[in-house]
């Protein structure tokens, strides 16, 4: 983990950044996950008692957005472009070339547009964009293949 | 060969994340290498192009890196003519996109130099009234999808008896096909806040909200740097970015209001309006980043001009968005009244892959797909609502004639099932029982159902004996439900292209037009 000795101070932390009312939710379990990697039992609770809530709505939020993760995640991940216009640019034929071992070894997340629609397929790998993917390309941005 | 030049040259080589995305750093660092002064610039928007390099006004691209030392030393391989004559950028008309691929973005010069602040200069100095009716007089309508006059919105919220008002920037682009919003904030970010501060101004509001994707970190920080670059030109009016969390329904406007509130984004009835009731119960003017960014030039230059272009009700420039298997893909501004035709095998080039073209998604997710016999349309709102069509963000995706229709119809009730809110029913559950007629649909024609889903098949049609004359009958009636049943347009229009993809090619379901015609009736 880092700095912080448990899910709940690191809440306590953060809420003292963003304040403790219902709207910094969002900020918070962003900030939240970007420091510790997902979003746990002990974190939910924190928060809801942090801004007055009832855990079952900051645990609703949670499971609202796909970006929210409920489990640590140790494995590199991708967040690859499913939505139409890579379609249209193959990149359910690259999901298909890609061997099978591949999401053992790596996480790939289904993401449904980048903005980066006229150079599909695209990928967001480690905070950075990738366009023009194939296979290849991305068995090697995900580092396991050289 | 020419020799290599002394001086050093000033290269301009994009910034956004498209760029970025095909490497233009690695080009970028090793211009710099070579000893020219590289500037890092927005994107002119031909996306075919990037990285695109732009030498004193001649264009090179795609540019990689291998490429820098022929460039330097006079080879004219890559090269593209001046920029500004590409018939790619001479056919438009920009206006939003007036300062891309010019300026530095987050250079408060660079935008001072080239009009910025002018409008709100101007509107400091005019009666609020008198903004809202030069806004209405434009004839501006909301470029985020549904058209409504931008005017009219202002004008409710001005009204509104409260001190304290919103305005909102609806920058969730979830749209597949859609990056215009995305390009102005990573290229012309001062734009969008100029807007902003102008429609505070107009209804009374001193506080602003960007809801930004979080799928655009680039955007998030690009929009960051300039609104703490610009605090004090638009000052007492304060800016912040929200960002999202991955949720497409967020980008309708309630929704997002409930979003940004720290709750889970589930639509709102209406009324009250946003313009009412909008962000913490107070009146809020939601506005797309396009309809926010057309307005510095609206007040800077007068209504008239901006009204002139266009036609009918679609007054002024929309910037069109080419996407999808296209040869020449990018960001077209142009007056509304374009046939689909021109922009796609005109100026488009038709497919990337070379292959004919079968399909054309416009609208995003929601819209219809439109067949090649259909390409005269012409686009502007009310024509293609006519047409059982919708232009949405301006997103057109195209697709060459490997494209499997009946898969793209299973893939938008999957997409809405996925994205529903689950406020009501027809979308929550009709979304998913679409997903598993397709399925059968298509397990009965012999193919398999989509593996990387691994979804369960619930039954074979022919093993279970329901004929495809009743399938289609049953996902037909769905369509209806959720059309009609559905509180927005997630579950409402979910229906176009499902309908559309099974009416214009029957045969990808393994039906014949006969059929389709004979169960829909
Ligand atoms: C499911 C759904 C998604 C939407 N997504 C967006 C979006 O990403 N961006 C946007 O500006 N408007 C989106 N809209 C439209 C907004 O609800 C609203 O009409 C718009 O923000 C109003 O701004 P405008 O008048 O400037 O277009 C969406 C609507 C629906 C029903
Ligand atoms: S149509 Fe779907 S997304 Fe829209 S309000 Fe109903 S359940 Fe929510
Ligand atoms: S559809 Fe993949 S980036 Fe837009």
């Amino acid at each position: 983990m880092n700095e912080f000795s448990s899910h709940a101070a690191c809440v306590a932390a953060l809420v003292e950044r963003h304040g403790a009312r219902q709207d910094a939710l969002l900020p918070l379990l962003h900030d939240l996950q970007a420091e510790v990697g997902f979003i746990s039992e002990e974190a939910i609770r924190a928060l809801a008692a942090a801004l007055n809530l009832g855990r079952a709505e900051v645990q609703g939020v949670v499971s609202f957005y796909h970006d929210f993760r409920t489990q640590p995640e140790s494995r590199p991940v991708i967040k690859l472009c499913r939505a139409e216009a890579c379609q249209a640019r193959g990149v359910e034929g690259l999901i298909a070339a890609l061997p099978d071992d591949f999401t053992q070894r790596v996480a790939l997340d289904s993401v449904y547009c980048l903005g980066l629609c006229s150079v599909g397929p695209n990928a967001l790998v480690g905070g950075a964009v990738q366009a023009h993917l194939d296979a290849e390309k991305l068995q090697q941005l995900a580092g396991v293949k050289s | 060969m020419t020799p290599p030049q002394t001086a050093p040259m000033t290269v301009r080589v994009a910034a956004d994340s498209l760029a970025l995305a095909c490497g233009a750093d690695a080009v970028a660092a090793t211009f710099q290498r070579a000893g020219c002064e590289v500037q890092r610039v927005s994107s002119w928007g031909m996306h075919w192009l990037e990285p695109l390099v732009d030498i004193g006004g001649e264009g090179f691209g795609p540019v990689a890196p291998g490429d820098v030392a022929a460039i330097l030393h006079g080879d004219k391989t890559l090269s593209i003519g001046k920029i500004e004559e590409h018939p790619f950028i001479a056919r438009q008309m920009r206006l939003t996109f007036a300062r891309a691929g010019k300026t530095r973005p987050l250079s408060l010069d660079d935008y001072g130099a080239t009009g910025g602040w002018r409008g709100l200069q101007k509107a400091r100095e005019l009666a609020p009234e008198t903004i809202v009716e030069q806004v209405t007089a434009s004839g501006l309508r909301g470029r985020g999808g549904a058209g409504f006059p931008a005017g009219i919105k202002w004008k409710t919220v001005a009204a509104a008896p409260c001190t304290e008002k919103y305005i909102v920037c609806n920058a969730d682009e979830g749209d597949s096909g859609t990056f215009a919003d995305r390009m102005v904030m990573e290229g012309d970010p001062f734009q969008l806040i100029e807007g902003m501060a102008i429609a505070g101004l107009a209804v009374g509001a001193g506080k602003g909200f960007i809801y930004l994707r979080s799928e655009y970190p680039h955007a998030i920080k690009t929009m960051r740097a300039a609104i703490e670059a610009s605090r004090e030109i638009v000052a007492p009016f304060t800016l912040e970015v929200r960002v999202g969390a991955g949720a497409y329904v967020c980008g309708e406007e309630t929704s997002l209001l409930n979003s940004l509130e720290g709750r889970r984004g589930e639509v709102r009835a209406k009324p009250p309006l946003p313009a009412i009731a909008g962000l913490f119960g107070l009146p809020t003017v939601v506005n797309n980043v396009l309809t926010l960014a057309a307005v510095p030039h609206i007040i800077a230059d007068g209504p008239e001009k901006y009204a002139n272009f266009g036609l009918g009700r679609s007054r002024g420039t929309m910037p069109v968005q080419l996407a999808g298997n296209i040869k020449y893909g990018g960001l077209f501004e142009a007056g509304f009244g374009m046939s689909l035709r021109e922009l796609v095998e005109d100026i488009g080039g038709s497919t990337a892959s070379g292959r004919p073209i079968k399909a054309v998604q416009v609208g995003g997710p929601l819209g219809a797909y439109i067949p090649l016999d259909q390409f005269d349309i012409q686009f502007d709102y009310e024509t293609y609502a006519g047409a059982g069509a919708l232009i949405g963000h301006g997103g057109i995706v195209v697709f060459d004639d490997t494209a499997d229709m009946a898969r793209l119809a299973r893939f938008a009730m999957h997409f809405c099932a996925e994205e529903s809110c689950g406020k009501c029913t027809p979308c929550r559950i009709g979304a998913v029982r679409g997903r598993e007629i397709m399925d059968r649909i298509i397990s009965g024609n012999g193919r398999p159902v989509d593996a990387v889903e691994g979804l369960p098949q619930m039954h074979n049609a022919t093993t279970a004996g329901r004929s495809h004359v009743d399938e289609v009958a049953l996902l037909t009636d769905l369509c209806d439900t959720m059309k009609y049943g559905s509180l927005c347009a997630l579950g409402g229009f979910t229906p176009y292209p499902v309908m559309s993809a099974l009416r214009f090619w029957p045969e990808d379901f393994g039906l014949t037009r006969e059929l389709v015609e004979g169960a829909s009736a």
